[in-house]
């Protein structure tokens, strides 16, 4: 089996098949991620380029050392958007990298679609490492990968959601990962972080997080944008973690094993307690670790694609 | 010069004609419109039609063909003066004839401003140099379209302007516009309210729900036209201005108005365009640019409330809202891709499915596409009586053919119709005196 697509744009265009062949070849990556020669010459020859237009430390980080395992070459350009503006459009820029040679272009972007935009566009392998408030499909394979090593599997588990939905491209792409794979979701947060339009998704929908945490077996924060103080959203991110910020006390409502995961950066005693971050149910490393295996396989499938 | 169209079916709601005419058109004017009485009997007639068609320059068979007053569109963009490289006045008019549309009403969202007399007078005089068709500017009502201060509205109206709106924004202030409302009562002119409240639709980029999360792609809720709406029928009611609501979008601005109308309390016209009422916010999908557009595409029950409204004359008039980009703005990211669509090309054939559909009769469409919006601004189009300006239309409504936006005379190929089989297609326009022709 391979996948349907050159290009990696987001979960929405994956099938529940597409996603269980990632995590399998992610689950022999992690093998390798744990020997001696951490190395496989699986693309030796190949050049990944990571275009970032977005500041990035993890992710980015991520995906280059995922593509040196593999034995690619990897081309790191960081461009700030205030230098786009003033002169290339995205689309040259990409036929620049393009002509440097690259089969693999990972991108992140600030405006949602950018991905789809370029895999439409140009023939290299497209993967999207986070656009704008629509997708961040590899996090929520990571995420995946790292709910199916603790807990067995997805199916029928209760997946809790919380802070703002509606702005993270995380939190999107773990609903339509999980969802695929037949999870039970909750959102939780502020009503205008959370639209109740999400029910259309077949999720549930909390404003009140001891309610929507009762019996879950996964805890999934998400980063509160400091950004997004002052738009109304929320009064105030002390109030913010009045109402929702994860306490000892509201892991307590949830499963005894339930764990708690969190895609970083954190903001600890806004979104969550340190105590409760720092605790042997936090899986949060475990994420980053195989943030790596999942990136390798994603990169890996869709060279494959391409031929 | 003397143009002869015979045997073609004129539909002609300011006359109440719909039968099968000849045309006789004297040096750019109706001179007469024959109603044969005798069809198809004997010689007599055929006869007199040959003496009738001595010194005549040309002559057009239109058998088989619909003969309509040239459309009125009283919204478009034709960019010039400042954006010359995404339309110009000889452009943007040779695409309107292409349309079928005779006359247009020009935003004033130009670089410079149409906000002074100086620049109205410009594009007045360009239009008769380089136009293919009549062209009447639409004044800011603010200088600069800033939303601060009045433009000199009474020496815009002198110089041609026929309306006046900040199209593009709203005023926002609500003291500016009623002050607007106020003082257009001077020359009863008209005040076009491009309805949209920017505090409720800041940095929306499509239609606010499902879709625009799932996108992620900020979103602009209904409301923020519907109380823009609101406010302005408002502000009507007090100054007793004439209002006209552009671009109407969503089923509550259909409602605002309807109601407004049946209270009878303001002077309200309204408008919408094609793409409201053929396609919703899923054309979106797929992060299709040609497909952003402002107000933006809304939902299915949206497109149903407007048609409804175009069935009970709440809504008066159908405008394209003709707003033509270049390709480079509208290939990339769609945040940043302007908002418009390339409308003149597509309009009548979009407009024709209600007539298929039996939303409208062909005699009201034509109403609501030339009479209305010419009565409106008031400049004696949408009809062809004798000694009228002779600008009509010869629309072909059997053979169907495919939209190209890379065949479109505009040099705004940005259409989210791409690819849409359409009947009803100009095989020729007459306007200014003009004939042009299409195979």
């Amino acid at each position: 089996m391979s996948l349907r697509s050159k290009d990696l744009t987001g979960i929405k265009d994956l099938s529940a098949e597409e996603i269980g062949l990632i995590l399998e070849t992610a689950a022999g990556f992690k093998d390798v991620l744990g020997r001696d020669i951490k190395k496989v010459p699986a693309l030796r020859g190949r050049t990944t380029v990571n275009l970032f237009y977005e500041p990035s430390t993890r992710t980015r980080t991520s995906f280059e050392v995922a593509a040196k395992r593999l034995s690619t070459d990897v081309i790191n350009i960081a461009i700030s958007t205030s230098s786009v503006v003033k002169g290339e459009t995205l689309l040259d820029t990409a036929k620049t990298v393009l002509a440097l040679g690259a089969d693999i272009i990972v991108i992140r972007h600030n405006c949602s679609g950018t991905p789809h935009f370029l895999a439409k566009n140009i023939n290299a392998s497209v993967v999207n490492a986070g656009d704008g408030t629509n997708e961040h499909p590899t996090q929520a394979l990571l995420d995946l990968f790292t709910i199916n090593e603790r807990k067995g599997r997805i199916k029928d588990l209760d997946i809790a959601i919380v802070g703002d939905i509606l702005h993270s491209r995380v939190a999107k792409s773990d609903i339509y990962a999980l969802t695929k794979l037949g999870a039970k979701i909750r959102l939780i947060g502020p009503p205008a972080l959370v639209p109740d339009c999400l029910k259309d998704l077949g999720v549930k929908v909390y404003t009140d997080i001891n309610a929507g945490l009762d019996g879950a077996d996964v805890i999934m924060m998400l980063r509160i944008q400091l950004e997004r103080q002052g738009k109304g959203y929320f009064p105030s991110t002390h109030e913010y973690f009045r109402n929702w910020g994860l306490t000892a006390a509201r892991v307590a409502r949830a499963k005894e094993d339930a764990i708690i995961m969190h895609p970083g950066p954190m903001n600890r005693g806004i979104e969550i307690a340190s105590e409760v971050a720092d605790s042997s149910r936090s899986v949060i490393l475990d994420q980053v670790t195989n943030g790596i295996a999942v990136r390798m396989a994603v990169l890996y499938l869709v060279s494959g694609v391409q031929g | 010069m003397k143009i002869f169209i015979k045997n073609g079916r004129l539909v002609d709601p300011s006359q109440k004609i719909d039968d099968i005419c000849d045309i006789l058109i004297e040096d750019g004017t109706i001179k007469e419109i024959q109603i044969p009485r005798a069809r198809g009997k004997g010689q007599g007639a055929k006869e007199k039609k040959e003496h009738e068609l001595s010194g005549v320059d040309e002559v057009i068979d239109a058998g088989g063909m619909l003969v309509l007053p040239g459309l009125v569109d009283m919204h478009v963009h034709l960019r010039e003066p400042g954006f010359e490289y995404k339309e110009t006045i000889k452009t943007g008019t040779e695409a309107a004839v292409r349309g079928g549309i005779t006359s247009v009403c020009c935003m004033p969202n130009t670089n410079p401003v149409n906000d002074n007399a100086g620049i109205t007078e410009f594009i007045i005089k360009k239009a008769a140099q380089e136009g293919s068709c009549s062209v009447f500017p639409v004044g800011a009502i603010t200088k600069g379209q800033k939303g601060e201060e009045l433009a000199e509205l009474g020496m815009m109206f002198d110089a041609g302007c026929v309306a006046f709106s900040d199209d593009g924004r709203p005023v926002m202030d609500s003291l500016v516009m009623r002050r607007a409302l106020e003082y257009s009562r001077i020359r009863k002119a008209l005040i076009i309210s491009h309805a949209e409240d920017l505090s409720l639709s800041a940095g929306g980029v499509m239609n606010e729900g499902l879709l625009s999360v799932t996108l992620g792609l900020t979103g602009i809720p209904s409301q923020a036209e519907e109380v823009m709406i609101a406010r302005d029928i408002a502000l009507a009611e007090l100054t007793h201005g004439r209002l006209h609501i552009a671009h109407v979008s969503t089923k509550g601005a259909v409602e605002l108005v309807r109601l407004a109308k049946k209270r009878g309390i303001a002077d309200i016209t309204a408008e919408t365009c094609p793409h409201y009422f053929s396609i919703t916010e899923d054309a979106v999908e797929g992060y299709n640019t040609n497909a952003k557009v402002n107000p933006p595409l809304r939902r299915r029950e949206d497109l149903e409330a407007i048609k409804a409204g175009l069935n009970d004359d709440t809504i008066d008039v159908i405008a394209t809202d003709h707003a033509p980009h270049h390709r480079d703005e509208k290939l990339g990211e769609f945040d940043l891709a302007p908002s418009g669509i390339s409308g003149f090309e597509t309009s009548i054939g979009l407009s024709m499915k209600l007539v298929d559909a039996g939303v409208l009769t062909l005699d009201r469409l034509i109403k609501k596409m030339a009479v209305t919006p010419s009565r409106i601004v008031g400049i004696g189009k949408g009809t062809l009586k004798q000694g009228a300006d002779a600008d009509l239309v010869i629309l072909d409504t059997r053979a169907e053919y495919s939209v190209s936006g890379a065949r479109f005379r505009s040099k705004g190929k940005n259409t989210p119709f791409e690819g849409w089989k359409l009947k009803a297609r100009p095989v020729a326009t007459i306007a200014m005196g003009r004939v042009y022709k299409w195979e």
